[in-house]
Order: C-alpha cells, then sequence, then structure tokens
C-alpha cells in the first residue's frame, strides 16, 4: 500500500478496495513506527485524520466524492491550520494553535482530503537543509546520517520515507525543489501568485510560493489542481483561470524546445550529478524533445540579490512577532522594549536572527539605494535572462542542486556555504517562473534531481514532460531501503 | 564591508533582538561575510535599470469599501499571551 502513489490510491478508494479510515490508519501507524528515525513530522494530528477519513467515506458513500477525497496527506508546518499547532519551525510559534486555516487548508479540505499532520522545515523556512528547526532536524530517507534539505525537509523527507503519499511545500529560494532533489522525489514551485499565500506564514512575501510534493509528476498535478486558484484573501494572488492539470499529463513531447543553460553546467558541480542529468536529457531527445545550448548571463548574481531581497523582507514581515498578541512572551519583562528585544531574541534561532539583521541593516537609513534598489535591479537582469532564454526555448533543464544531500552538521558553522546549494534555484524565484525537480539517477547512493523551468503559468507543460519521462523512466519509483 | 560589535548592537536594538554578548563576534563575522557575498551586485552597472518588485510587475488590486471581516476578537485572543477584559496586557507604557 505505500507504494501507491495519490493516483493508484484515488482508485482503490473509489473502487472500494479499501476505506479512507482503513488508508488513513495505514499511514498513522507507519508514522508511529518509522519517524522516531526521521523527525518528519512535527505534529501528528491522529485524531483529526480519522475524523476527516471517516466524512470522507460517508461522502463517497453518499456519492458525492472528488478525485481527492479521502486521500491522505502531509502539509509543511507553515500553513496556519485551524486548532492545530502552527510552529513554523520556531520557538517562537511553539505555542501557536492556529485560530484560522490557510487558503490552501482550506482547499484540501473541500474536496475531502485527510491531514495526517504538519512536518518539521527550517525555522521560518530559512535553511537548506532543515537543520534550522526548533524540533532538531528531519533526516535523509536515503541515508539517515545525511539531511534532506529544506526549507521544505520534513515534506520531502515524509514523502521519500513513505510516510505520507503527498506533502505540501513552499518554496522562497528552492524549498520545494532542493528537499525533493535529495530525497528523491517530485516536487513542483508554480508560478508566483498561483497558489494563495493567505495563512502561510510569510517569509520573503514576493518570492514565497506553496506547491505540492509527492513521488509522481502526475501526483503534483493532482495536487496542483487543488491548491492553484484565485484568492482574494492574498492581494498578490492571481486571477487567472485553472487549468485540471492532469489532462494534459499524456501530450507527445515530439517538438520539444529545451534549453540548457551553460551557467548551470558549470563551476562546483559534482560530476555524477552533471552525468545524471546529461542521461535525462538524452531521454528526453528519445522522446522526440530537441535541445540547445542557452545562457543566463546573470546567474551568478542571484545568490547576492537573494540575500538582500529575502532578508529585507523577512525583517519586514517578522517584525509581526512582538510578544504582544501571539507567539513566545518572556518572564517578567521590565518594559515594552525588554520584552521585545527578550521575547524575539528567545524566541528566533541563530539563522533567523541573522536574516533580520541582515534585512535590517540593508534597509537602514543611508544603505537602501546600496542595497535594496540594487537587488531589485539586479533582480531585474535575472528575470530578463529568463525572459529572452524562455522566448528560445520551451523548457529550461539542468541540474536541480550542484550537490547530493550532505551530511549533517556539514555545513552549519559555514552559512555562506550553506547558501551556495541553492545557486541553480533561486534565480528562479526572483523571476517568478515555475520549476520543478524530479529524480534523475543517484550519486554515491544518493538522489539526484532534474530541474525543469518553464514560463509564466507554464505548469502543465512542466507537468506534461515531467510525466513523460516518468513513463519512460523508473527513477521515480525507487525507494530508500526501510 | 566590515561589520564589528557596536555595529552588530546597533543592528540588533534596530530589530528589537536581544542577543547574547558571547555570540556577537560571530554575528559580527557572519554578516560580515554575508555582506561581502552580496557585494558582487556593485560591480555590476544597473544605470537605467528599473527595480523589480513583483515578478509580473502587477499593482495593488483594491476591493470595494465594504466591511467583510466579523469581529473574532475572542477567537484571535486564545492565542494571546496575556489577555484581560478583551485587552490585550503589555507592561506599563505611560506613566
Amino acid at each position: 500500500m505505500f507504494e501507491k502513489t495519490l493516483a493508484e490510491l484515488a482508485q482503490g478508494l473509489a473502487s472500494g478496495e479499501f476505506s479512507s479510515v482503513e488508508l488513513t490508519r495505514s499511514y498513522l501507524d507507519r508514522i508511529k513506527a518509522e519517524d522516531g528515525a526521521l523527525n518528519s513530522f512535527i505534529t501528528v494530528t491522529e485524531t483529526q485524520a480519522l475524523a476527516q477519513a471517516e466524512a470522507a467515506d460517508q461522502r463517497r458513500a453518499a456519492g458525492d466524492a472528488a478525485p481527492f477525497t479521502g486521500l491522505p496527506i502531509a502539509h509543511k508546518d507553515i500553513f496556519c491550520t485551524l486548532g492545530v499547532r502552527t510552529s513554523c519551525g520556531s520557538r517562537m510559534l511553539d505555542n501557536f494553535i492556529s485560530p484560522y486555516n490557510a487558503t490552501v487548508i482550506d482547499n484540501f479540505n473541500t474536496v475531502g482530503a485527510v491531514s495526517l499532520g504538519k512536518t518539521n522545515m527550517d525555522e521560518f523556512a530559512m535553511g537548506s537543509s532543515n537543520e534550522s528547526s526548533f524540533y532538531g532536524p528531519a533526516r535523509n530517507p536515503w541515508n539517515n546520517d545525511c539531511v534532506p534539505g529544506g526549507s521544505s525537509g520534513g515534506s520531502a523527507a515524509a514523502v521519500a520515507g513513505r510516510l505520507a503519499p503527498a506533502a505540501t511545500g513552499t518554496d522562497t529560494g528552492g524549498s520545494i525543489r532542493q528537499p525533493a532533489a535529495l530525497c528523491g522525489i517530485t516536487g513542483l514551485k508554480p508560478t508566483y501568485g498561483r497558489v494563495s499565500r493567505y495563512g502561510m506564514i510569510a517569509y520573503a512575501s514576493s518570492l514565497d510560493q506553496g506547491g505540492p510534493m509527492a513521488r509522481t509528476a502526475e501526483d503534483n498535478a493532482m495536487m496542483l489542481n487543488v491548491m492553484a486558484g484565485f484568492d482574494p484573501k492574498d492581494s498578490t494572488s492571481i486571477d487567472k483561470a485553472v487549468p485540471d492539470y492532469t489532462l494534459t499529463l499524456n501530450n507527445s513531447l515530439k517538438g520539444l524546445k529545451i534549453g540548457l543553460p551553460k551557467e548551470f553546467f558549470s563551476g562546483e558541480i559534482d560530476p555524477q550529478i552533471t552525468a545524471q542529468v546529461q542521461n535525462a536529457i538524452r531521454e528526453f531527445e528519445a522522446l522526440g524533445a530537441t535541445v540547445k545550448e542557452i545562457s543566463l548571463p546573470n546567474t551568478h548574481l542571484a545568490i547576492p540579490a537573494y540575500y538582500i531581497i529575502a532578508p529585507a523582507e523577512a525583517s519586514s514581515n517578522l517584525s509581526r512577532f512582538d510578544g504582544v498578541r501571539y507567539g513566545h512572551r518572556c518572564e517578567d519583562p521590565a518594559d515594552l522594549e525588554d520584552m521585545y528585544k527578550r521575547s524575539r531574541g528567545e524566541g528566533f534561532g541563530e539563522e533567523v536572527k541573522r536574516r533580520i539583521m541582515v534585512g535590517t541593516y540593508a534597509l537602514s537609513e543611508g544603505f537602501y539605494d546600496a542595497y535594496y534598489k540594487k537587488a531589485l535591479q539586479i533582480r531585474r537582469l535575472i528575470q530578463q535572462d529568463y525572459v529572452n532564454a524562455l522566448s528560445e526555448v520551451d523548457i529550461i533543464m539542468g541540474p536541480t542542486t550542484p550537490h547530493p544531500a550532505f551530511k549533517l552538521g556539514e555545513k552549519t558553522s559555514d552559512p555562506i556555504a550553506m547558501y551556495m546549494e541553492d545557486i541553480f534555484t533561486i534565480s528562479l524565484n526572483l523571476a517568478g517562473m515555475p520549476g520543478m525537480s524530479i529524480p534523475c539517477g543517484f550519486a554515491n547512493g544518493l538522489p539526484v534531481g532534474l530541474q525543469l523551468i518553464g514560463n509564466y503559468f507554464a505548469e502543465e507543460r512542466l507537468l506534461n514532460a515531467a510525466h513523460q519521462f516518468q513513463q519512460a523512466t523508473d527513477w521515480h519509483k525507487q525507494a530508500p531501503a526501510s | 564591508m566590515s561589520l564589528d560589535r557596536t555595529d552588530v548592537e546597533k543592528i540588533a536594538h534596530l530589530a528589537r533582538l536581544d542577543i547574547a554578548e558571547q555570540d556577537i563576534q560571530e554575528y559580527a563575522e557572519n554578516l560580515t561575510d554575508i555582506l561581502d557575498l552580496v557585494d558582487q551586485m556593485q560591480a555590476i552597472d544597473t544605470t537605467d535599470i528599473k527595480p523589480m518588485a513583483h515578478p509580473m510587475d502587477a499593482i495593488q488590486r483594491l476591493r470595494t469599501d465594504e466591511v467583510t471581516e466579523g469581529n473574532q476578537r475572542d477567537q484571535l485572543q486564545t492565542v494571546a499571551p496575556a489577555v484581560e477584559a478583551g485587552l490585550f496586557q503589555v507592561p506599563k507604557v505611560i506613566e
């Protein structure tokens, strides 16, 4: 049962092979047995899950089931969930029982999905290894000494470890695609504005985007069907019709034009990753695609621009955590300033404090033009690179990460080395376009991710290409030894 | 750009962050490293490049001026650290 995809589980529910209660019970039991080693969940919501599963079975019996009714999934602990602790991986929100639902959660509730619980993550989504979580790091199911990636590391570890058939994630600089690559699963960062950010705890508002993480492109399409759509409660949500992403999965790839940015195949990359990615591209050629080299000349400026824009937005967003209305408050504050400083000093971990300070500095008097304005100008150069490239090709491909999963602790003392792991993912958030990571091989027994990048709202094309690749290969079916 | 202890203390104060005395030096080094990294941007001529705040250059959507949210005070205050008579309690601000 645990090797079945969402699509296969949906069939099993529809045919009456098993009920949602049975399916949910199996996953809850497996989480209990296996998650001690992976630490992929922060909160397991057993009682609510079984109640949702029962309601889903009743809905099906009444003849009112949607494709997603009764399917159990997990949610990154960044999505506010009514009546459930929503910690964002932080001590600051360890006591926060959300009084409302994120729109993404509401959307899954509306179709009758079951939530198994909330997954581990880097604190406030700031990190690439899950090691900044207040609840300790999630671990990579392929090798428990390695990180699962981040920030959606718990979601990736849970899906790869078969503790949930799918999970939600969020991606601000690679936080869906990088852990998907490191754990050998399929993840999609949609176009900025495609999925509502309402109730998704903000890190960098102009870059944050929620998306699906599952084992196959088909399952990603099923998830995105539920997640995507206009939301009046999110002022940056895009009012554009949502297609049924499952309908175009089987389109032919004949004539698909693939661009390979030379900047993604040079510099410090594990040669085994390059080799696996090149094999995958040959597979796409066999499926009828054509390939040409392209250039994204400003790629090297993406990390510098990101580490101004994201911390600047974070320093503003995280000012709401003041110990007044919710979240951690220090003991016996002497006065208001003492309360702010100690509540925030105690509630936030090191990486979050670092980024708040970088952002505060960049936005402080006299530095705005040199840092923030400059970064926004560089951001446009990076976007123009993508716009130009995607006027010549349909999809850009390359590695998702320069290295496979690294060891726990290997990069914690050197923040810059950690930041460099996002070199191939971060520019896309600046540009706002959609991207995917799909499994395409192994390096030293650890999964390798192939990244697919498309133009604005080209999610259908990405899912179609990924699905066709997965019909021809079985990398996505490989499971870690359990 | 190199930051020293005084800079870090000033930034931490602006951000209302209490940081431990023994951590200040490490923050100074980390923040200096990050600023060195971002300084690569300064080599690029961006004259006449329009800053980009939103991927699709969207502008703020406006809605009609109607009340859409009901009063949820009691529900929202269930997660507050200290509440009395429907008010958020904070340390004394005015003498």
